[in-house]
């Protein structure tokens, strides 16, 4: 059993209670933890805003050739959507890869690679 | 201020090589640059040398001082990475040095083993460009990045997949005769159309080989060159380097690399040229969606008139504006730590005349190298002239 990634899985547990969040500086950029300064401004005045229920996709790949880790998944949907000012990286589920759009909206959840085990960020059609 | 000319150089063959090591490849692309410039090893005063994956490869860290002992140099030695703008970050140091007076001659370098791995284990290791906590772990591959790039650039400007495969038609053409790379092989847009898919919209044709391979170039001052009699007729005159968020997701657009557009401001400002002084270019084509991104950084075209270049014939060597004369990332290969440097070289010989595409760009003097890390979270850009 590996440490935790501090920022990283704690953010993973409150998406996978429906609690999602993200980081906001006084000037609205959005981040993903862990973050003490935001890249765009410099403020270091970054608070903790929940995650919009629903996220739109702005871009997605299906991925044929995989990592190792992700061998029995593939092929699989990675796509990034935008949840109001944050921008989240996860796999497309419970959709045909062929059938994803830009524009669907999504919700977040965490689910389990199909190689591994492992926790990952997935989206579903809503 | 002075600017540093590229003595010599020299590239091991692209492939798949992969019972050679590391050390081996640089050895000989190291040794052919310092035989090519004709510069003893005692005179490097410092090797910068760019390596990726080296550790998952080779289980082989610190390759700054292995390498210089590989080559015979006695002088500080110090490993550059930059992902796939490993030896592009490299030379940018060189010519900063050279430039300030500290040093007279640098050899400059890259090697990356590979296929020894496998792909799999390759994929993953390319990978590791990208974020691991928030990319990777969502199924992120190289691949993948700029799949997500390409479907975004057609949805804004448009464009296909065959545009696409015009890229990698052209550049596997180039290829054909340069006796160092890994693909010589003419295919059709109908083979790359055909071709099994890697990362919708992007097939196998529209990605660059896993590569073993290595390349060298011995950097001096002006004076240097001049006190020695050196025959090194082509100046690096300028040099740019541009950064962005490492993650995809947290960038405004994913179908530009704003990276690139501040390393090519940066670049032609300290030369002095602007895009419609570019006679040729080496851009890197790790994926065909890359070279569209990249020409179109680099200021030869506007943005989203990239993607119908090739198919146009507008960058071919035929064209107006040749792209990628080696074959690029796509054919000639991708030894990912030691590419950088393999386009300092093919541009050195493209403007002195001797590499076998040279005949295509006879009146040639001003070239340009564009190298991306990543999705472009690092970029360099370099300005190579003939020095009048
Ligand atoms: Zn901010």
């Amino acid at each position: 059993m590996s440490a935790r990634d501090g920022g990283y899985d704690d953010w993973l547990d409150a998406v996978a209670e429906g609690e999602g969040y993200y980081l906001e500086c006084a000037n609205g950029h959005g981040w993903l933890p862990p973050r003490r300064v935001c890249p765009d401004c410099g403020s270091r005045d970054l608070d903790e805003e929940p995650l919009p229920d629903a996220g739109e996709i702005a871009t997605h790949t299906t991925v044929y050739v995989a990592t190792p880790a992700f061998e029995e998944d593939a092929p699989y949907v990675t796509a990034v959507a935008h949840f109001g000012p944050v921008s989240i990286t996860g796999m497309v589920r419970d959709v045909d890869p062929a059938a994803v759009e830009m524009g669907d909206v999504v919700g977040i959840d965490v689910g389990e690679r199909e190689t591994t085990g492992d926790r990952a960020v997935v989206f579903r059609p809503r | 201020m002075s600017d540093p000319r590229v003595a010599g150089a020299g590239v091991t063959d692209f492939g798949e090589h992969p019972e050679r090591t590391g050390r081996d490849l640089f050895a000989e692309a190291g040794l052919a640059a310092l035989d090519d410039a004709g510069v003893p090893a005692d005179d490097v005063d410092a090797l910068y040398f760019g390596n990726f994956m080296g550790e998952l490869a080779e289980h082989q860290g610190h390759q700054g001082p292995l390498m210089a002992e590989a080559v015979g140099v006695e002088a500080p030695a110090t490993r550059f990475e930059a992902a796939c703008a490993s030896a592009g970050a490299g030379v940018r140091q060189a010519v900063k040095n050279l430039r300030s007076g500290e040093d007279d001659v640098i050899l400059v370098g890259g090697a990356e083993r590979m296929t020894n791995i496998g792909t799999a284990a390759a994929t993953d290791a390319l990978a590791i460009a990208a974020d691991d906590l928030y990319e990777v772990r969502a199924g992120m591959t190289f691949p993948g990045a700029y799949g997500l790039m390409a479907r975004s650039y057609f949805a804004e400007y448009g464009g296909d997949r065959e545009d696409l495969a015009h890229v990698a038609v052209k550049n596997h053409e180039h290829a054909l005769v340069n006796e160092h790379a890994q693909l010589r092989k003419e295919i059709t847009v109908e083979d790359a159309l055909e071709a099994p898919m890697v990362a919708e919209p992007l097939g196998l044709y529209d990605a660059c080989p896993i590569t073993d391979g290595a390349a060298a170039a011995v950097l001096v001052s002006e004076e240097y060159a001049e006190v020695h009699g050196l025959d090194a007729r082509v100046s690096i005159t300028g040099t740019g380097q541009g950064g962005d968020n490492l993650a995809l997701q947290d960038r405004p657009h994913f179908d530009q690399t704003p990276a690139a557009d501040a390393a090519t401001e940066e670049a032609y400002a300290d030369a002095g040229v602007g895009p419609d002084d570019v006679d040729v270019a080496e851009v890197h084509d790790c994926f065909t969606i890359a070279e569209v991104l990249a020409v179109e950084s680099l200021g030869l075209f506007e943005r989203g008139e990239g993607i119908a270049a090739a198919r146009d014939g507008v960058t071919t060597r035929h064209g107006e504006m040749p792209v990628n004369l080696s074959g690029g990332l796509k054919a000639k290969g991708h030894p990912v730590g030691a590419t950088g440097v393999a386009q300092i070289a093919t541009l050195t010989w493209l403007l002195d005349g001797s590499h076998p595409r040279a005949d295509d760009v006879p009146d040639a003097d001003v070239a340009v190298a564009h190298n991306a890390g990543g999705t472009a979270a690092s970029a360099t850009v370099h300005v190579l002239e003939v020095v009048s």
